[in-house]
């Protein structure tokens, strides 16, 4: 059974709707609850929780700190191209978007991972858009390997790929996947995605399942909240990673939980997601699904962030450049999005280390360097 | 940190123990506090994920913060099957983390529980490598005795699942272990207070690891202090024998044996 079926089950029901006829009570219910069931995560992501908000706050961080500690795992994302055939009518590197486009080669893939390695991150995200005669998988591939004396963890957030093509990246050193459905409502996915590969919702649906069969250690998943009504989302996100929890229980599962930004293109979001809201969904997800990592991007200003630390945030990006180019080349391209939280990795860990947590760079060690295999 | 069972040592793999606290490295706010512990604790032995260790970094190394004195302990975490274990240990070995090596093979993320076949799989190829293992396991008692069979030091079985706190739930199965294994039972995982940690150690287990109560408390060193109180407390009360536990009301007469007279 693929996650599909899991949202074909919810197809007719009005999710929203359900959720407006939560009461308080029902609210207090899931809280009690030692596992709480889809019904009680519903309740949660209710506008009736909205008013419970300190308690599902309190009950957060205990999980939270009982299942990761007081640690905050940190990252950063570096793009190696942002050449795209997609027509994704919110993004910075839609196809029609008269960006300048670029293509880091070997020397430059090197020189940005040097300088991001000087800042002491250990994790590393490497991005692209879609176009695979500019981006293939085997360059994509190729620059982990070029990467991989530096960065104990690399993941990559790329476009969907078949389970060949992430096993080809697990070979080369590529051990966390980053992939968002965007929204899980198929026709709203369609009109957001009028051209381009990305327009096949299922096989993107997909992806993460075929990234787990690969052999990709962490994946990590998230709806780019503002698309369609957040609820929805947020909703089908938490059942996406319980359906693969159990599906796959050899691989860690983390939530990103990415508001829309302003960007280049006229595309402005349809629903907008309130700070408060933002920490309803952060609380929601942590309540219902304890061991799952949160991902907290620099989409997110400054100061609200350093107050989300303590809710149940586990990973966080620091030193970003959305451009390619970025970290080592003043001559950089626009970025995908613009980022609200500039600050350096220093920086970062300053604030984490205030607030009483760790900021933890290495979380991995490859195994390839290990005498012989058995 | 004065040990006062010091003609009770704990000896595994020919290196005796004064204290039976193991403690860990995962889940401080800070690592800096990594040394009161040891100290305020007592604790002799300690337990590192070697998947966080980075001997190459000038600071943000959890090594730098490990006493010297302490037995390092590292572990597998984050191994899926035995190969991943097997590997993950060499590298801890060639790190220069010594030849202790704590195995947890675990496949499921959500409860994280051992795999017990891939652990003896592993357990039986390092032990011949001369590793000095302690696998973490389910208290079962065949894994325990495939363990045995495979060459470990000790076994570490859980008291409930990793991280929960919720003590000593596998009570019964542990105490069938100490009963019938000869080697040191070291309970890891699940225990949340320093009674538990005493209780454990009252039944006759070994030695307990703590390492989530501890790093998560609010104050971790004063937590550390009263659990190394606790287990040589319990350690004390097992070796004084406790009196027996009457169940029931007291009762004068002998229904079955009057008829003997007195």
């Amino acid at each position: 059974m693929a996650f599909a079926e899991v949202l074909n089950r919810f197809a007719d029901m009005d999710i929203v709707g359900v959720m407006e006829r939560v009461t308080d009570t029902d609210v207090r219910r899931a809280l009690a609850n030692r596992v709480p069931s889809v019904e009680d995560y519903l309740a949660l992501l209710s506008p009736a929780a909205a008013g419970l908000l300190e308690p599902m706050a309190q009950q957060a961080q205990q999980l939270t700190l009982q299942h990761f500690g007081r640690t905050i795992h940190l990252f950063t994302p570096l793009y190696l191209s942002n050449y795209c055939t997609n027509q994704c009518v919110y993004c910075g590197f839609n196809t029609c978007n008269g960006i300048r486009r670029a293509k880091l080669d070997d020397a430059q893939i090197r020189r940005e991972g040097e300088a991001i390695a000087a800042t002491g991150l250990k994790n590393l995200l490497l991005l692209t858009g879609e176009a695979p005669k500019k981006a293939s998988v085997e360059y994509i591939g190729n620059a982990a390997r070029l990467l991989r004396d530096l960065f104990p963890s690399i993941g990559v957030e790329i476009f969907a790929l078949t389970e060949e093509e992430y096993a080809h990246l697990v070979a080369c050193g590529v051990d966390s996947f980053t992939l968002f459905q965007e929204t899980y409502n198929p026709a709203l996915y369609a009109d957001l995605h009028p051209g381009g590969p990305k327009r096949d919702f299922a096989f993107r649906l997909d992806a993460p399942e075929r990234a787990c069969k690969a052999g990709m250690r962490v994946v990590n998943i998230g709806a780019l909240l503002g698309l369609d009504e957040w609820r929805r989302d947020a909703f089908f996100t938490g059942l996406h990673i319980a359906y693969l929890q159990r599906t796959y229980p050899q691989t860690d599962f983390a939530i990103s939980i990415p508001r829309m930004r302003p960007h280049a293109g006229a595309f402005q979001p349809t629903s907008v997601v309130s700070d408060r809201e933002l920490v309803q969904i952060m609380l929601a997800q942590r309540i219902f699904l304890p061991r799952c990592g949160l991902t907290l991007s620099t989409r997110e200003p400054a100061e609200l962030r350093d107050h989300l630390i303590p809710l149940g945030v586990t990973r966080m990006s620091a030193g970003v450049c959305t451009a390619v180019g970025g970290h080592a080349d003043a001559d950089e391209t626009e970025g995908q999005f613009e980022i609200s939280d500039p600050r350096s990795v220093d920086e970062m860990c300053a604030v984490i280390r205030s607030k009483g947590y760790q900021p933890v760079f290495k979380d991995w060690e490859p195994l390839e360097g290990a005498a012989g295999a058995v | 940190m004065e040990h006062s069972n010091n003609n009770d040592p704990l000896v595994i793999g020919g290196t005796e123990l004064q204290s039976r606290l193991f403690t860990g490295t995962g889940k401080y706010g800070s690592d800096a506090v990594i040394p009161d512990v040891c100290r305020a604790s007592g604790s002799q032995v300690i337990t590192v994920a070697l998947r966080r260790v980075d001997m190459h970094a000038a600071t943000g190394n959890v090594m730098q913060h490990i006493p010297k004195h302490m037995q390092l302990l590292p572990n597998t975490s984050g191994a899926r099957d035995a190969d991943e274990a097997i590997r993950i240990a060499r590298l801890a070995r060639a790190a220069g983390c010594g030849n202790w090596i704590k195995i947890e093979v675990i496949s499921d993320n959500r409860y994280l529980l051992p795999d017990g076949y891939e652990t003896a799989r592993a357990t039986e190829v390092l032990a011949r490598e001369g590793f000095v293992v302690l696998p973490y396991m389910n208290p079962d008692l065949y894994v325990a005795r495939d363990l045995v069979n495979a060459g470990a030091s000790a076994v570490m079985p859980l008291g409930a699942p990793i991280g929960t706190n919720r003590g000593i739930r596998t009570k019964e199965m542990i105490g069938i272990l100490i009963e019938e294994i000869d080697l040191p039972i070291v309970v890891d995982a699940g225990i949340g207070k320093p009674s538990e940690a005493c209780e454990a150690m009252e039944m006759g287990a070994d030695a307990c690891l703590v390492n989530t109560a501890i790093a998560t408390a609010g104050d971790p060193v004063a937590m550390g202090e009263a659990f190394g109180a606790a287990v040589r407390a319990g350690r004390q009360a097992f070796l004084a024998k406790a009196g027996p536990v009457l169940s029931g009301s007291a009762s004068a007469s002998s229904p079955l044996t009057g008829f003997l007279g007195a």
